[in-house]
């Protein structure tokens, strides 16, 4: 089950550059929230600040308060605690090539040192259900690898590797970008599926994407978070001129 | 306020928040246990101390390339003080080597290694460019890679392999039949006087110039494919012939690295051993004859080190081996920083 | 105006450069082609004329006595080299035990915690110049070590000597090939919460594996046929040993042991010895070739 993320004056630098100023803004549980807005806005820094994985960059820091449920993410827990409660999509996908698509999938689970072979098989055919991906692969489990499935294959592996660790939070960095439309589409009716029962944040280029599938949209622009509100709101009737201009296609 | 798990309902939510007001968010309002996934997860630590620990070995292990330096460095003074003391500086300049009056001196030695390694560059480096111009710009395709490896092989052959093929081929060749040779044509150079047995500076610096070809190719190569194509096709485009293109693209933008590998196989052939030791007849004389037998300071190392009795002698030779250690350090430490500067972010050559 | 074509440079238009020039240009050109041609024979020659020699040579006296006998006593026919074999079998398993963790141990520190920092810098540029020094250097050092305090000669103080030469080209080819993992899957496991420790080890090494072997393999055949560092650390051995804490025999060691003596029986041992030397340092040069390009491939994206 998700939870909700409170943000609270967030800032993030990378190195001397200020990406993200002063965010401020609170996720609902079990609901997905899309984060659009032009290219180097900071939605991609901003998402990769909910699970500290900002942080595997030497140059990056972040100041703030970001709360997962009652949980201070950055002082009351540790970066490899956060990151296993929150399931992270990549906009390439980024299958361990070693590995096969079982291996794949449980890699969260058999990396932190998980061995119970029951549950392990359960977790990879419910993960692979939930992605949609079970009936395409599930002969093949051990023996194809990861990275000679094709695109979206790989991509909604990811996303069932993702969900395997049974994440409270689920962040996805452009799911579909990389992708052809059937591919997108099938995500996209994943996420729908899927955001009942996980928290979604999922940052997209494609305004039509966000529509589609979230309840509430938020609009970034130079590192500034401009507007948030439900998806239909924001779409319909912004309240920031910026906003609207970003929507009607004025620039980015 | 928003009732927030309202599936599918729009719930606005303003930025400026203060929504504690909603019930508990962590899992259980509803009747789905912990799963036996996520409690496992929990459990689990944050790997800290593991990850730091993890972080110091390798940090230990890549710290062990300075001290296997240093180790070196120490271990060699240490040893060669008793001559350090008795001879000084003047131990380089000294041309005497009699171990039986225990009197020593190095001279004859820094010329064996100079003349040898500066001969061999003298006949590796025109091949060496030329095998790097013919493989980098010249050679067709499909010849490319079986060459290139033929002379990665090159490479891989031992040094005592070399020394006996040298022994068994390049000696009676030098005596039979190169050296009346070169005495004929050569003679009124004053290079090829005296006796002739086939061992001798000559012959020694022949078996390196082919040792060392190796390096200073390949080097050169890497340097060469690191210049970009657009320079090429810069210089083309103004009408230049392939040999121009050459001369002014590539050679001209890659000088400094490509002295750096003639660097680079400067410290290989000074400090080349086994092959070196049996062609070269090991005799502590300085000679202006090519045929003359000379002796290197890696030589006299190999050749009388185990049977050196006496603190002096063996103090005399660890000395040699300090100034081995230092200039190769040297030269090679300038060698790489050239080649570096012009291959900068390309992976260097092991070598 | 004249109509004449014109003969002399300066008259004419500039921006085509005359034919005299052209031809000497052109004849440049292919003298220069000629040359690099003949220079690449002329370095291939001597590859063809080693190998060639060493199999004929050496080939006629391999047999089986060759490889299980130890060497006969001067003077007599037949003998083998086994025990220099075997003896430089213990003494690279004993440099690889102790060489091969240490470099790729900082061949991780370079390529996962220090690439780009000052430190990692330093130790880069060391391992490469600690590839240049003398391996009689090393030979010396260590026989100041451990043999002088502690004689006698011991296999042990061989393979000291051997480590510390593979160290620095473990440590560079580990770093090459953990470079081609793409950040990419490392950042799929760190997003997984899996500490950095683990993704080191499961997912980067793992990832680079095949080319970090076929590292360790060029740092094996490369050592395999060193002779000078051995020669008073291990020392050689005329019979049978096993022991490490004794001389020990060494394939390069015989053979130039053999090459240098009188005795004619003795030179047929060195010919075969170079052969079988040759080609297992062959085999494994030729090998890595091979796995050098499937590697980057396989670790690739």
């Amino acid at each position: 089950m998700g939870v909700g993320i409170q943000v609270e004056d967030l800032n993030a630098w990378y190195g001397s550059t200020h990406t993200l100023q002063d965010i401020n803004l609170h996720i609902p549980a079990n609901h997905a929230t899309a984060l659009i807005g032009p290219s180097g806005c900071g939605k991609s820094t901003f998402v990769r600040c909910l699970n500290r994985m900002h942080e595997t960059n030497p140059i990056a820091r972040a100041t703030g308060v970001v709360k997962m449920g009652e949980v201070d993410i950055y002082r009351e827990a540790s970066p490899v605690e956060i990151r296993r409660r929150v399931g992270m999509v990549f906009q390439r996908p980024n299958p361990f090539p070693t590995m096969s698509i079982y291996d794949n999938v449980i890699s969260g689970l058999k990396l932190n040192g998980f061995r119970n072979r029951r549950v392990l098989d359960e977790t990879v055919e419910r993960s692979l259900r939930q992605a949609a991906l079970w009936e395409e692969v599930k002969d093949d489990l051990k023996k194809k690898s990861g990275a000679s499935l094709s695109g979206g294959q790989q991509q909604r592996m990811c996303i069932a590797r993702a969900l395997a660790v049974d994440p409270e939070v689920l962040l996805m960095d452009e799911p579909a970008s990389a992708l052809d439309p059937v591919s997108t589409s099938k995500i996209e009716d994943l996420i729908f599926q899927l955001k009942s029962q996980y928290t979604i944040v999922i940052v997209t280029h494609n305004m039509q994407q966000a529509a589609r599938v979230a309840e509430n949209t938020g609009f970034f622009l130079n590192g500034k978070l401009v507007e948030f509100d439900s998806t239909h709101k924001i779409f319909t009737n912004p309240r920031d001129k910026r906003t609207e201009d970003y929507i009607t296609g004025r620039f980015g | 306020m928003s009732a927030e798990r309202e599936h599918g309902a729009t719930s606005p939510v303003k930025p400026t928040v203060s929504v504690v007001s909603a019930p508990k968010e962590t899992q259980v309002t509803t009747t789905e246990p912990v799963s036996q996934v996520r409690q496992f997860l929990n459990a689990r630590g944050s790997g800290l101390i593991a990850d730091r620990s993890f972080a110091a070995l390798m940090l230990a292990c890549a710290c062990s390339i300075f001290l296997i330096v240093l180790f070196i460095f120490w271990i060699l003074i240490k040893n060669s003080h008793l001559s350090l003391n008795a001879f000084g500086w003047k131990f380089f300049v000294r041309e005497a080597w009699d171990p039986v009056s225990g009197d020593f001196g190095a001279l004859p030695f820094i010329y064996g290694t100079l003349a040898t390694s500066l001969l061999a560059l003298a006949m590796a480096v025109p091949l060496a460019l030329g095998v790097a111009i013919f493989l980098t710009e010249l050679c067709p395709r499909p010849l490319r890679a079986p060459i290139s490896f033929l002379s990665e092989l090159l490479a891989a052959i031992p040094s005592v392999v070399y020394g006996l093929w040298a022994v068994f081929v390049l000696v009676p060749l030098m005596r039979d039949t190169l050296g009346p040779f070169l005495v004929k044509t050569f003679g009124w150079t004053k290079l090829f006087d005296g006796p002739n047995f086939g061992v001798g500076i000559l012959t020694a610096s022949i078996i390196l110039a082919i040792m060392i070809l190796p390096i200073i190719s390949s080097i050169t190569r890497d340097i060469m494919k690191a210049v970009p194509n657009s320079q090429r096709e810069a210089v083309l485009a103004l009408g230049a012939t392939r040999w121009e293109m050459i001369r002014i693209g590539v050679l001209r933008n890659s000088r400094i690295g490509i002295v750096g590998a003639i660097m680079l196989g400067l410290g290989r052939a000074l400090g080349e051993t086994m092959a070196v030791t049996m062609v070269i007849g090991n005799h502590p004389d300085i000679s202006k004859s090519l045929f003359a037998p000379g002796y290197t300071l890696a030589s006299v190392i190999a050749n009388e080190f185990s049977e050196a009795t006496g603190d002096l002698y063996y103090s005399s030779l660890i000395e040699i081996g300090l100034a081995l250690f230092l200039v190769t350090i040297v030269v090679n430490a300038i060698a790489r920083l050239m080649v570096w500067a012009v291959t900068r972010g390309a992976p260097s050559r092991i070598s | 105006m004249s109509t004449q074509p014109l003969q002399s440079q300066s008259l004419g238009d500039p921006r085509k450069p005359s034919r005299v020039n052209i031809l000497r240009r052109s004849i440049s050109d292919h003298i220069v082609t000629g040359l690099a041609i003949l220079a690449t024979i002329l370095v291939l020659a001597p590859l063809a004329a080693i190998l060639f020699y060493l199999v004929y040579k050496g080939a006629s006296s391999l047999n089986l006595a060759f490889f299980t006998h130890i060497p006969a006593p001067v003077g007599e026919e037949g003998g083998g080299m086994a025990n220099a074999i075997v003896g430089s079998g213990i003494i690279l398993a004993l440099a690889s035990l102790m060489g091969i963790p240490v470099g790729i141990a900082a061949g991780v520190y370079l390529a996962e915690f220090g690439s780009g920092t000052f430190l990692g810098n330093a130790v880069r540029f060391t391992a490469d110049v600690l590839n240049g020094v003398p391996s009689i250097v090393m030979g010396i050092a260590i026989y100041s070590l451990i043999v002088k305090p502690h004689p006698p000669y011991s296999a042990f103080a061989g393979g000291v000597a051997l480590a510390i030469m593979m160290v620095p080209t473990v440590t560079r080819t580990t770093e090459e090939m953990l470079v081609t993992v793409p950040h990419a899957v490392r950042e799929a496991a760190l997003g997984l919460g899996v500490p950095k420790w683990r993704t080191v080890l499961s997912v980067s090494l793992r990832t680079a594996s095949p080319g970090i072997i076929t590292g360790c393999m060029l740092a094996f055949a490369r050592v395999a046929g060193e002779t000078a560092p051995l020669l008073f650390t291990a020392f050689g051995n005329q019979f049978w040993s096993l022991r490490l804490d004794q001389p020990i025999a060494a394939l390069p060691l015989q053979i130039y042991v053999y090459a240098i003596s009188p005795y004619d029986e003795w030179h047929r041992l060195a010919w075969a010895g170079s052969l079988v030397l040759i080609a297992l340092i062959m085999v494994s040069v030729t090998l890595v070739r091979i796995f050098a390009n499937r590697g980057v491939l396989k670790g690739g994206s």
